[in-house]
């Protein structure tokens, strides 16, 4: 689960991590009084959506004047941020962040991820901040500094030293610079976060580090122990049916192409995928129907492939293994009468009883073609894709 | 031979009550596992399938001298439940769970550092060693007992590659499904270490996913101290970057955990790569012909 920037920078000030004052607002009039409890001159509004690159589509302004900040807001409350990082429609705009503004010295980065070849959390840090990590990791991984933490330990001060020294702080930035890097391990522990980014963190002027903008992902898998994490989620930023199909307890994500696929396992999913591909097509989605493949979640994963208008086929793919394949077929059957199905439907189901499921499908008089092999099948709904263009 | 269990493992089920634990127990007695007790706290003392239930997996190891367990608890409770399988002497730990939080996985890898204690899983389909001791939820009937090791991050895509190596009469000696979590309990490394060791075992199939860099290490160790012939499928070329397809760990992260990356380790290690998920059982003939 992400959380947005104001959300982000709400949970690292709990955390005691410096963070710039802003306020949150919903409506050009809470946008406007908003400033008259910031300081300064000028202010910055801030988009809040979950992408990023928002500072280069327009979704990012400093502001001089109430006048300005007031024709900012009203351009960009309610309309869709279009980020290199969003589909094309963008994501919507429902809140603004307004912050006060600090003079820049030095932009720098620090982040806490899981390192999955260690097998534990690292602290990275670079001097090359407010760019992509990514680009720099792949252009100067010796700007990439790493600092691996004993989960017995936390993060040791002399860690954060050898991280500030590297960065050229001075004594007072150093000691800033140790309390921000324990502060963000401490977080990142007891929030069950999996990805913790401070981009840019900045040297102000002044002398001081700020958490400048800040990007947080949770792990979902924690969230039961989270509430007050779990509150933040925004529907509003997630797709429709990617929502709708976590209600149903269905991994479904979209894509380009125009051959759905209903597939239990991860695995074989992404298997399938790549098997249509192989065979000249291209999916549109992953879905994954999981374990318990009953009649329901197969109707409903149904309905949800093919809400999308590009879909021409639907390929079918369950490895039955315990389950019976009769009952999966009847399932099948059943959902495509219900939600009237007008693309062709090729099924692919092996394990326990796969013959007569078979022969159930090849009689329901309904548009479904049971395929014999996982080959034929992705063979089948390509060229059936094909014929329908 | 084989590797992890054969006939004598004597199994217990945390989680033992519940409707995933009941089902799977039935499922691997039929199949002849040597289940020997559940652990059920609050039910000790009762009878379950005509087995013991005990309070504590401590209680269950002394009385019933079982060495391996699997989990079915909810994943809140996976962290505690390993622990204390681990505390009772448990030497081989099967979690099937999914959802169980990364950091709770962590802790658990923490824990089992300098411990002679296998932890496999969480978010798998579990361990077979065909004809002889089945642990979790894969469909028995498809295995052949023979002589191909199978390791896999995936359920379903396991079965697929036992199914085509059981149809091409190979067969397997043990499989093993290492989860799809960023965090597993064993890795790639760990099982090829076994499976190069198994004199059963003639040649491994290693069945990958896009994510992480277990299967950049699993290359590295192949190089070095794998003398059989590996082969590999590796799955997601499709997959879009920075979603996660499923499983916790499927995801293309900052650029990195490509399956054209994986693939392009493991061809460099000298293994066989497969590109279709239909033709792993007919190169594994192939490549045991040659």
């Amino acid at each position: 689960m992400n959380l947005h920037e104001y959300q982000a920078k709400q949970v690292l000030a709990q955390f005691d991590l410096p963070v710039p004052k802003g306020v949150v607002a919903n409506t050009v009039e809470q946008a406007l009084s908003a400033v008259n409890t910031l300081q300064g001159n000028n202010w910055v509004v801030k988009a809040q959506v979950h992408a990023g690159g928002r500072g280069k589509a327009g979704g990012v302004k400093v502001v001089k004047t109430k006048a300005e900040l007031e024709e900012i807001a009203r351009k960009l409350l309610h309309t869709r941020l279009v980020t290199y990082q969003t589909k094309a429609n963008g994501q919507p705009i429902n809140q603004l962040l307004v912050e006060e503004t600090c003079e820049i010295d030095r932009e720098l980065y620090v982040g806490v991820v899981i390192d999955r070849s260690a097998q534990k959390v690292v602290v990275m840090a670079s001097s090359e901040g407010g760019v992509e990590i990514e680009k720099v990791a792949n252009a100067t991984p010796e700007k990439i500094l790493k600092c691996v933490v004993d989960p017995l330990l936390g993060v040791m001060p002399y860690q954060g030293r050898d991280l500030a020294i590297a960065l050229q702080f001075n004594d007072m930035q150093t000691k800033q610079f140790i309390k921000i890097a324990m502060g963000l391990y401490k977080m990142f522990i007891e929030c069950d976060l999996s990805l913790i980014e401070i981009n840019p963190l900045v040297l102000t002027k002044q002398g001081n580090l700020i958490c400048l903008d800040a990007k947080i992902n949770i792990d979902d898998n924690a969230l039961y122990r989270q509430p007050s994490l779990r509150e933040m989620r925004d529907t509003s930023q997630e797709d429709e049916r990617e929502l709708l199909a976590r209600k149903w307890e269905l991994n479904y994500i979209p894509l380009e192409g125009d051959i759905g696929c209903m597939v239990n396992g991860a695995g074989l999913a992404m298997a399938t995928m790549d098997l249509i591909k192989l065979h000249g097509g291209d999916p549109a989605n992953f879905l994954d129907v999981g374990g318990g493949a009953t009649a329901d979640r197969v109707r409903e994963a149904f309905k949800i492939i093919l809400s999308d208008s590009h879909v021409k086929a639907v390929l079918v793919n369950i490895f039955g293994g315990i389950v019976r394949c009769d009952l999966i077929a009847e399932g099948i059957i059943k959902a495509v009468a219900e939600v009237g199905i007008k693309v062709p439907i090729v099924v692919r189901l092996e394990g326990n009883h796969a013959s007569e499921a078979s022969e159930m499908l090849d009689k329901s008089g309904l548009n479904i073609i049971a395929a014999r092999s996982l080959n034929e099948a992705a063979e089948q709904v390509v060229k059936t894709a094909r014929g329908s263009k | 031979m084989s590797i992890l269990v054969d006939k004598s493992t004597k199994v217990i089920c945390q989680g033992f009550t519940g409707n995933q634990g009941t089902f799977h127990s039935e499922q691997a007695i039929e199949y002849g596992t040597q289940m020997v007790g559940g652990v059920t706290p609050g039910k000790g003392g009762q009878m379950h399938l005509s087995l013991p239930i005990f309070n504590t997996v401590r209680e269950a190891v002394k009385a019933t001298k079982a060495d391996a367990s699997v989990i079915y608890v909810p994943a809140p409770f996976c962290k505690d439940s390993i622990i204390e399988a681990i505390d009772a002497g448990i030497r081989l730990v099967v979690c099937i769970t999914e959802g169980v939080p990364v950091l709770d996985m962590l802790d658990v890898k923490y824990y089992i550092k300098d411990k002679a204690v296998q932890v496999i899983g969480p978010n798998c389909p579990g361990v077979i060693t065909p004809g002889a001791c089945k642990i979790g939820i894969m469909p028995g009937n498809i295995h052949l007992p023979g002589k191909v090791g199978i390791v896999s991050r995936s359920g379903t895509l396991t079965y697929e590659a036992v199914k085509q190596t059981t149809e091409v009469g190979l067969g397997q000696s043990t499989c093993v499904g290492i989860g799809g979590d960023p965090i597993p309990g064993t890795s790639f490394v760990d099982v090829l270490a076994l499976f190069e060791e198994d004199p059963q075992t003639e040649m491994i199939v290693m069945v990958g996913e896009i994510g992480g860099t277990g299967e950049e290490e699993a290359a590295a160790y192949i190089k070095k101290h794998v003398k059989k012939p590996v082969i590999s499928y590796i799955a997601g070329v499709t997959a879009p970057a920075g979603k996660r397809m499923g499983h916790a760990g499927a995801i293309i992260a900052g650029g990195k955990g490509t399956a054209v990356e994986k693939y392009k380790a493991l061809e460099d290690a000298g293994v066989r790569t497969v590109r279709s998920p239909v033709d792993i059982g007919k190169v594994a003939l192939e490549v045991m012909k040659k």
